[in-house]
């Protein structure tokens, strides 16, 4: 069974009284533990695809399953429930929470998201901090941090709930060259260890050729894989 | 939720400059209410005080339709021995509410220096229970009293001071005293002026008292009669619970016509200054819906500004599975911790005001009554009742914003820049 599974999706939005397709008829299938980019230029599509993936947005037509559910009929509260069991999330501009430390902002998701006790908490954060490199950051505020330590809290902030998938949205776009490198690297290494599925967006060649499976988008349709 | 309020806590503090212009109105409202509150109350008791204590007591007892004329100081509504009687049984049966109770005789008279002659209000008392009813009455009397349970002597006469001072009477001069009996023939008396009484709001009062024998001697009033019993109860809290009681009591007394005998009332029915009371609390509850009105703009701004520079936060952390009713909860602990410790800190300021009022003696005028001390406290329920009205309308007013924030869509608040 895949981990993800679009059947005829769509997606339209409504600007004014004018509506936009954004998405066109989406068939696609990803297996567990792959790493995968979407890939095309802005608009094509890429955000809304892993907004629905990631149960963030709803499709105008189609089903959309993940780990075998059908999430495209969630009610907002399930929709979060189901997020913050199975899924992890890396944003372009990191969106760390400015008044917690790299510590807390990590611990968030398992306090606020899965009501993990205290005493279960402490060992799987230092453990993520540690893998991303960031343990001596740990009492550090996000302000006090570089781009790249910011999006590697995020990588362990996105992992520390053991998500069957991790969706990135262009996670290297706000990051130079090498710190985008470091990141997709960190994110590869995550996924063969921990056997976590990655999904990423970028318009970035060179960091789309690290990922295993690319799909490109064009004015919303998938062209190739 | 210990968690919840951390994060809400942080929120507060990262918006320094704003959260402590909301908190200082917010603490500038409390301030105002407790200062307010604890001086005009302070106010109110003294001068309820000093009514109950010198002038009305507590609760007094009339025969039914008294009080109705009680300007005509009737002697026709006299309550006779088996009426005095019933009141007793019934105030003795009290004794734990009921501190003193005082039989008064109320008649209107002339009073003559023996060249001029002027009207005058008196009551006629037994005055070791006058002063048990009344014990600040004898402050109003001029002159030493060095007993004040015989503050009044038969055949002398209290007069009010203004008279005195017209008819240039002064202590040991002798007066004469003519009055009506309740059958209208004039009788008169004379007596010796033992003293002046200061009039309790003002210089015009008419009042002055005389020892309840002489009265019975001037008005041919043989046995025991009275038309008035001023109580004074242990408790004044109680009052309005006390009158209920006694008012219950008193209703088994019927005449022929099966009409109640008695009436009762409180210094309140009896007194004008219950309308100054009135306005008082009239005041505090404006003072009061000020607060609220402070308290209800600057929360509801502050939580509408938050949610508003906020909004990807709370894509993000909705992104990443934080239910909505938890959103909502991040939201409201803002609002009600702004509060809590406003409260707290506005309660520590406005306790200390009042210490502070109390210690620099500030005195007062009020009528007659010179040089009063302002002696300021408020009530534990007082302050506690503030708190709770400035903690409940934070939260109302954190609502609309938090429900706001927890109904975002994460699609998007995320795209929001």
């Amino acid at each position: 069974m895949s981990l993800v599974e679009l059947k005829q999706v769509t997606k339209d939005y409504q600007i004014g009284e004018m509506s936009v397709r954004a998405l066109k008829n989406i068939e696609l299938n990803i297996e567990k533990q792959s790493f995968v980019s979407f890939v095309g230029p802005s608009g094509s599509g890429k955000t809304t695809l892993l907004n629905l993936i990631g149960c963030i947005d709803k499709p105008s037509s189609g089903e959309v399953f993940v780990n075998g559910t059908a999430v495209n009929s969630f009610s907002n509260k399930e929709a979060a429930q189901f997020r913050g069991q199975h899924l992890g999330f890396i944003f372009q501009n990191f969106n760390l929470l400015p008044v917690l430390t790299t510590y807390e902002n990590v611990e968030y998701p398992l306090i606020m998201v899965q009501n993990i006790p205290a005493n279960k908490r402490k060992e799987s954060i230092m453990y993520y901090l540690e893998a991303v490199g960031m343990t001596d950051q740990k009492d550090k505020y996000p302000s006090q941090l570089s781009g790249g330590q910011k999006q590697r809290v995020a990588v362990a902030r996105a992992l520390v709930t053991d998500p069957k998938l991790v969706l990135a949205d262009e996670p290297t776009a706000n990051l130079d060259h090498a710190a985008a490198f470091k990141v997709i690297e960190l994110m590869r290494q995550m996924q063969q260890n921990l056997e976590t599925t990655f999904i990423f967006s970028t318009h970035d060649p060179k960091i789309v050729k690290e990922a295993e499976i690319i799909y490109t988008l064009e004015d919303g349709k998938l062209v190739t894989k | 939720m210990k968690n919840i309020f951390k994060i809400a806590f942080r929120n507060l503090l990262r918006y320094k400059r704003r959260t402590l212009m909301t908190s200082m109105l917010i603490i500038i409202g409390v301030v105002m209410v407790i200062v307010f509150s604890g001086v005009s109350v302070s106010f109110k008791s003294m001068m309820i005080g000093s009514i109950t204590d010198s002038m009305l007591g507590h609760l007094q007892i009339h025969k039914k339709g008294y009080v109705s004329s009680i300007d005509n100081l009737p002697l026709h509504l006299n309550i006779n021995e088996k009426g005095i009687k019933q009141l007793e049984s019934i105030l003795k049966k009290h004794n734990d509410a009921v501190d003193a109770f005082s039989y008064r005789i109320k008649f209107g008279a002339m009073l003559s220096n023996f060249q001029e002659t002027t009207n005058i209000r008196l009551t006629a008392v037994q005055p070791q229970m006058e002063n048990a009813a009344c014990p600040r009455l004898v402050e109003r009397i001029n002159g030493d009293i060095p007993n004040p349970d015989k503050f009044i002597e038969q055949g002398k006469i209290i007069i009010p001071e203004n008279l005195a001072i017209g008819l240039k009477l002064k202590a040991g001069d002798e007066v004469v005293l003519v009055a009506n009996n309740k059958d209208g023939s004039v009788n008169g008396l004379s007596l010796k002026v033992a003293n002046t009484i200061e009039g309790l709001l003002g210089p015009s009062g008419r009042d002055g008292f005389v020892h309840i024998d002489d009265a019975k001697t001037l008005l041919r009033i043989n046995g025991n009669e009275i038309n008035e019993v001023a109580i004074r109860l242990k408790n004044p809290d109680n009052l309005n619970g006390m009158n209920k009681l006694l008012a219950e009591e008193l209703s088994q007394f019927v005449n022929k016509q099966n009409k109640p005998v008695f009436e009762i009332h409180t210094w309140a029915d009896l007194s004008p200054f219950s309308t100054i009371a009135a306005i008082v609390d009239l005041l505090i509850i404006t003072i009061k819906i000020v607060l609220i009105a402070i308290v209800l703009i600057s929360i509801l701004n502050v939580m509408m500004m938050s949610v508003y520079e906020r909004v990807s936060e709370i894509g993000t952390i909705s992104a990443i599975g934080t239910l909505p009713s938890k959103i909502l909860w991040l939201f409201m602990a803002e609002g009600f911790s702004l509060a809590v410790i406003s409260t707290i800190i506005g309660n520590i300021i406005g306790v200390l005001a009042l210490l502070l009022i109390n210690i620099a003696k500030f005195h007062f005028s009020f009528g007659r009554m010179k040089n009063i001390l302002l002696e300021t406290s408020i009530a534990p329920s007082e302050l506690i009742s503030v708190s709770l009205i400035v903690i409940f309308i934070a939260v109302i007013s954190s609502l609309q914003p938090a429900l706001k924030a927890s109904r975002m869509q994460p699609v998007d608040a995320l795209r929001h820049v």
